[in-house]
């Protein structure tokens, strides 16, 4: 079998094992201790072994006891759970502040001096409050060894926050149903040391990092990268739940705006106003509503690289 | 009680009313034919149900796609929830074992309104039937899950309004139901069996009923504010319009918990029903376990916020309902203690039902254990939404639910059809039902701990070996349920004929032939002792 407690790598950990192995250890022995006496019934008292049944009422001396004793265990779990899950609530005062952009179907973290990445890079042994922005539906920011997760709901502030002990890579999962590629909704976090996280944070406060020589179009896409446009729209003409940039520039689509069928041409415009007003135009046989408008993420130059992108998948 | 006399009067089954054919069923008032529809409609969604669940566990033997796409996988969760809870676990043991059996077991000639009882069957088929149709009139296929949270379930489809009046005519039948059970226990006792003589599946069925009528309206309220938002725009749950999703997560639950009583108490009375009959022995504590059953419907109306410990509450909201879980888990503790004491010197006669009942105890204890864990709030925001808590009700809801209702099955199968089965298969079944059982959903507790989000398709690698475990588990459980169902309708043809009494029990329906006449008491007996003498 494989072991099912994971790493162990944040504040959160010892608190939650308390709260777990207590709980857990005390129903694990109820539970065989019940379940032998059970059967121990069963066998020593079959109709074989005792023909008559004594009568047996009831007994309030054991009512009681089975009342006190298992309502004294409850209350020492709840507080267990409850003094675990207080800290939660109250992050430390110097703590370093990221934004957590979620989207279906991905995770955009940004950072205070306007960097920004599709993984949380975070420094060892710093507490991390976490603000969580929703563009869309619920979702929820799941990080199995950190044991902690939060959901993030549209309209509402909210926030996490947790100290990461251990440097390493750990998982992130989104935790709340939000949709098709539900499952493929998840990211990385990536605990580094003090110094190699300063170097990172300091490399480049722009949006998207490439290489110093990089195209406009590698640039693009970087930044369709880092805004999970891959979610819905692949490059390779595999149809998602949007429709594919494979061939697409330049194309003919029908489209439908107010309710009436028409034939667009895909140039620069048409593009921009995809992006910025996704509901005005909506290619045929795709649902409407689904893509949200990346007007406050996206500048017109960002834009024009992803344009110079899209290009370059054209069939040759 | 009564020698058995020989009654005149044709069984229920072979009666010739008014009508002929169907229409002698589906136009009937007798709360015993009323049971059988429901019985047949609730087997039929049942089967339907556990066929979508075992295609999503062959799809997670391995990670990627298996045998179906994301978008099927998504409709086929969002179905099987939608079907096994309203249209099989709510109704469940009220539905089918509480319209024909109540009225017998408080020594009455049927529920206190026959015509409303048939109407509430109607209501059900009609509500299931919406429910259904919602889903598959939208712009795509369903895909929102069975608890159709806000703002998703308003983005993807736009049928969110169909589904929820579906869920609302399906209230209709719960309310209608809770109601009748209710007046008839009030009002139709048989004489001399005051409220402390009267057996412990209808007192079950008398707080569930009270549950019924008190929480159901608040699905009625929700659709009336999904309404005047839909059509009048006024924002409640939609953020684009300045509601809040969480309004609509708090009015989800605050009927849905509740919900979850209604499945587990009427179950819970089965379990004391069966227990004394075949340990030939009084049931130990009966005033406990009475009060026991106030007490659970009573606390459940204050506990939905466990559903909600990551989603943003108030932290004082967030240790109430905390609090308020682990003193729920009171009563239920006390009844099963009470259970296990009635097999102390008791006189056992090990037949199919008891075997139920003891397997009803160890996964339902398993079940109860592990919301204890959900319950408590450091552990829960590790846990939440992961398939830990998938696995917690299903030991409930199926586990719980499920084994008292097979458990019911075979317990009053003799007397409800007037035939025996054959215990050696129905034992076997049990045995091959409960050995997938534990693997498919015990594996599921490993994996939530480990970090496995619920509602995916697909995994990552670390899953996998949790995974082909419990997919696994899923084939042998889904074979297990076969021989148990092909071995009853089988015995329905060859089965010997029972006796009006083939366990040794002491309650009233084991005073009449099986199968019972249409009117169930020739005379309606005079109860002078409690529910259980076996002195």
């Amino acid at each position: 079998m494989y072991s099912t407690t994971g790493i162990e790598a944040s504040n959160y950990v010892s608190t939650y094992n308390t709260a777990f192995y207590f709980i857990a250890g005390v129903s694990l022995l109820l539970l065989i201790g019940l379940t032998i006496t059970m059967l121990y019934f069963v066998f020593r008292y079959n109709k074989k072994k005792n023909p008559v049944a004594t009568q047996i009422e009831g007994n309030t001396f054991l009512e009681i006891t089975w009342t006190v004793i298992p309502l004294v265990l409850a209350l020492v779990m709840f507080s267990l759970g409850w003094s675990g899950w207080k800290s939660t609530t109250k992050p430390p005062k110097d703590a370093m502040n990221i934004t957590v952009v979620a989207r279906m179907w991905s995770f955009l973290f940004v950072y205070e001096n306007g960097k920004q990445s599709p993984d949380l890079i975070v420094p060892v042994n710093t507490p991390v409050k976490i603000n969580l922005v929703s563009l869309d539906v619920i979702h929820s920011l799941f990080i199995p060894d950190f044991r902690i997760k939060s959901d993030i709901i549209p309209g509402r502030e909210k926030f996490m926050w947790f100290l990461p002990e251990i440097e390493g890579k750990y998982k992130i999962f989104c935790a709340e149903y939000c949709g098709l590629q539900h499952s493929y909704m998840h990211s990385t976090v990536n605990v580094m040391s003090k110094d190699k996280f300063k170097s990172w944070y300091a490399e480049s406060a722009k949006a998207v990092t490439v290489a110093g020589n990089a195209s406009p179009a590698d640039i693009g896409e970087a930044i369709m990268r880092a805004q999970g446009c891959f979610a819905c729209h692949t490059p390779d003409g595999t149809k998602l739940i949007g429709p594919s940039y494979f061939n697409l520039f330049g194309s003919q689509q029908t489209i439908i705006r107010d309710g009436k069928e028409m034939t667009v041409t895909v140039d620069p415009e048409y593009i921009k106003r995809c992006i910025l007003q996704p509901n005005t135009d909506i290619v045929k046989g795709f649902p409407s509503t689904v893509m949200q408008s990346y007007r406050s993420t996206l500048s017109d130059n960002d834009i024009l690289k992803i344009i110079e992108y899209l290009k370059t998948l054209n069939d040759k | 009680m009564s020698t058995q006399k020989n009654f005149e009067e044709p069984s229920y089954l072979e009666y010739k009313g008014k009508y002929k054919g169907i229409f002698s069923w589906i136009l009937s008032t007798d709360h015993k034919r009323i049971a059988i529809l429901y019985l047949f409609s609730l087997l039929t969604f049942f089967a339907t149900g556990a066929t979508l669940g075992l295609l999503m566990k062959l799809e997670l033997i391995a990670p990627g796609k298996t045998i179906m796409t994301a978008q099927t996988y998504n409709a086929f969760f969002t179905l099987h929830g939608i079907i096994m809870i309203f249209a099989v676990v709510i109704p469940g043991l009220p539905a089918v074992f509480g319209n024909f059996l109540l009225p017998i077991m408080i020594g009455a000639k049927d529920v206190a309104f026959p015509r409303l009882n048939l109407l509430s069957w109607y209501f059900y088929v009609t509500g299931v039937t919406l429910v259904l149709i919602s889903q598959f009139t939208g712009q795509g296929p369903p895909d929102t899950g069975w608890t159709f949270y806000a703002p998703y379930s308003f983005r993807t489809t736009g049928n969110m309004l169909p589904a929820v009046f579906g869920a609302f005519v399906l209230g209709f039948s719960s309310i209608l139901t809770g109601l009748n059970f209710l007046v008839t226990i009030h009002r139709m006792r048989a004489p001399g069996m005051t409220w402390l003589k009267m057996p412990l599946f209808p007192w079950t069925l008398y707080a569930t009923g009270w549950v019924q009528l008190l929480a159901t309206p608040i699905i009625g309220i929700t659709l009336l504010m999904i309404i005047a938002e839909r059509t009048l725009h006024i924002g409640f749950f939609d953020p684009t319009l300045g509601g809040d999703p969480l309004l609509y997560q708090h009015l989800f639950w605050t009927y849905s918990h509740p919900a979850v009583y209604i499945m587990i108490l009427p179950a819970m009375g089965a379990i004391s029903e069966i227990i004394p009959t075949f340990c030939h022995k009084t049931i130990f504590g009966y005033n406990f376990i009475v009060a026991s059953s106030i007490a659970i419907a009573f606390v459940g109306y204050f506990i939905w916020g466990h559903h909600m410990f990551t989603s943003g509450m108030s932290g004082t909201a967030q240790y109430v309902f905390s609090l308020l879980t682990f003193i729920v888990a009171i009563p239920s503790a006390i009844k099963v203690f009470n259970w296990i004491a009635t097999m102390h010197k008791a006189s056992i006669d090990l037949q199919t039902p008891f075997y139920w009942a003891v397997g009803f105890l160890f996964v339902f204890m398993i079940g109860g254990f592990s919301g204890l864990i959900l319950g408590s709030l450091a552990t829960d925001i590790h846990l939440h939404n992961t398939h830990f808590v998938v696995a917690h009700f299903h030991f409930i809801v199926f586990g719980g639910t499920g084994f008292a209702f097979f458990g019911a099955m075979h317990y009053w199968f003799p007397k409800i059809t007037g035939k025996m089965y054959d215990s050696r298969w129905a034992n076997t079944g049990l045995i091959i039902f409960f050995s997938g059982f534990i693997t498919l959903y015990g594996e599921m507790f490993f994996l939530g701990m480990k970090g496995m989000p619920r509602r995916y398709y697909d995994y990552d690698e670390i899953f996998h070996t949790g995974n082909i475990f419990s997919s696994l588990g899923a084939v042998v459980m889904y074979f297990g349920l076969a021989v148990i169902i092909i071995n009853l309708i089988s015995s329905l043809r060859n089965g010997a004929k029972a006796p009006s009494d083939p366990w040794g029990g002491k309650t009233l329906e084991w005073t009449i032939p099986s199968p019972p006449p249409v009117e169930n008491f020739e005379e309606i007996p005079v109860i002078t002792k409690g529910p259980y003498n076996y002195k």
